[in-house]
């Protein structure tokens, strides 16, 4: 997602000047978003170039609000309606490391399982504490925010174990030179078909 | 919340309600011989939840029937609020197992041909309690549980979230101290299933010491203490939470 669309949805909700888009931005993602004010000025500018946003004139106080406009209306309504794209997501570095952790010599995989699981599970554990935490109805944005983390949660949880699984099963194919070979011979066979 | 986590900290072995020391069991002998689980030992204190995990033959139902006398370790001790179950006759363990220990499968073993109110009176009138005194108890537990209305229901009337509740209420109806769940949510859908894990979580936090036997992260998350059993064997344990004012703090909340 992009700042844009959630100040512009923030800003459909009626006009406000930075300071008051940076509260409510934290509020609606639980301040799991942190947001400094830079960031919001120089995308508010962006917004107005395009057309999507216009200022208004400075109060007494010296504080400009900005109001959406029918283009910026137009924007927030096809990004509602259309589906994230996962591709562009940060690489998992988890999933790197422990692809790593089998094909390195000396390394204890089923033990950076087990470590992961721990504080995978320590994450859950304080999240789900927090979600008991806010159980008022006005707590409901905050709560779904911390259930997306919830599930992102349980399901490494879940990939843990069946990489542990997998690994019970797991023995790596002798090299010609007697040394174990680096990766199972599926995966090769798989590289190998998709190249033909 | 008040505090759960701290109360966790604070347990040592002489207040624990439950205490498990160096507990094994082992089903048949010699070279047949299946070490269910060996030498594991687990204490949980007052206000402390703690919930066990680990894939399907860890030992985790051998661990909950051990707490709950439902069965006896091999070698090792099991203590429940400091009595060692193995020094009970039969008569004292199965009087302290209906009076302080309450349990919920995931066989819910309502009765059909009793209410719902008859369903959680039930064990404190086998205790010997008169009806008009165990009602009375059983009418408290299902308002716990958000039954109040129900109580004159046959099982069967009602849904699958309701019956499992019923089934919480009876596991908590009178002075219950301690609350073994095997897989308790069942196969309710994650609205229903977060429920009960809520009232089973207020209870603990009103004092009571509760083991939870999950294979879902997502529910054993509800627990102050988390254990990993692996073939018998305890092979790791999440660290006790502070409380929530330090984890919002964290947060920047």
């Amino acid at each position: 997602m992009s700042i844009r669309h959630g100040l512009l949805a923030l800003l459909e909700r009626g006009q406000m000047y930075g300071y008051q888009l940076r509260a409510a931005f934290e509020e609606s993602t639980g301040s799991t978003w942190p947001l400094n004010i830079g960031q919001v000025y120089t995308t508010l500018a962006r917004l107005e170039r395009d057309g999507l946003v216009r200022s208004l004139p400075e109060s007494e106080a010296g504080q400009r609000p900005y109001t959406i406009t029918d283009a910026g209306r137009a924007d927030l309504a096809l990004w509602f309606a259309t589906p994230i794209s996962r591709t562009d997501r940060p690489r998992d570095e988890l999933a790197i490391k422990l692809a790593l952790a089998l094909t390195t010599p000396g390394v204890d995989v089923r033990a950076v399982v087990q470590n992961q699981r721990t504080a995978t599970m320590r994450t859950l554990q304080e999240l789900t504490r927090l979600k008991y935490a806010s159980d008022r109805p006005e707590d409901l944005p905050w709560r779904l925010v911390l259930d997306a983390m919830v599930f992102q949660a349980e399901a490494e949880i879940r990939w843990l174990d069946h990489c542990e699984t997998s690994l019970v099963r797991y023995r790596p194919a002798p090299e010609p030179g007697g040394r174990a070979a680096a990766q199972p011979t599926e995966a090769r066979w798989d590289g190998e078909e998709a190249r033909r | 919340m008040t505090g759960a986590g701290g109360a966790a900290e604070q347990t040592h072995p002489g207040d624990a309600v439950l205490d498990l020391r160096d507990v094994h069991r082992t089903h048949g002998q010699g070279e047949a011989a299946v070490h269910a689980l060996r030498g594991v030992t687990l204490t949980v204190g007052p206000g402390e939840l703690v919930a066990v995990m680990g894939p399907s033959g860890s030992g985790k139902s051998t661990l909950l029937a051990l707490a709950g006398g439902l069965d006896a370790p091999t070698a090792g001790e099991v203590r429940v609020e400091g009595q060692p179950l193995g020094a009970l006759d039969r008569r004292a363990l199965a009087r302290l197992r209906r009076r302080r220990i309450g349990y919920v499968f995931q066989n819910l073993n309502l009765l059909g041909s009793l209410t719902a109110a008859e369903n959680v009176a039930l064990p404190l009138e086998l205790d010997g309690l008169g009806v008009r005194h165990a009602r009375r108890a059983a009418q408290a537990a299902l308002v716990e549980v958000g039954l109040a209305e129900l109580g004159e229901r046959f099982p069967d009337q009602m849904s699958g979230g309701q019956q499992q509740r019923v089934a919480i209420a009876r596991a908590l109806v009178g002075q219950r101290r301690l609350v073994l769940a095997d897989e308790p949510t069942g196969a309710l859908d994650s609205q229903t299933g977060e429920a009960v894990l809520r009232l089973l979580r207020r209870r603990v936090d009103a004092g009571a010491a509760a083991v939870l036997v999950t294979h879902e992260s997502r529910h054993a998350a509800w627990a102050d203490r988390v254990v990993f059993l692996r073939d018998g064997v305890m092979v790791d344990s999440t660290a006790p939470l502070g409380g929530v004012e330090q984890l919002l703090a964290g947060s920047g909340r």
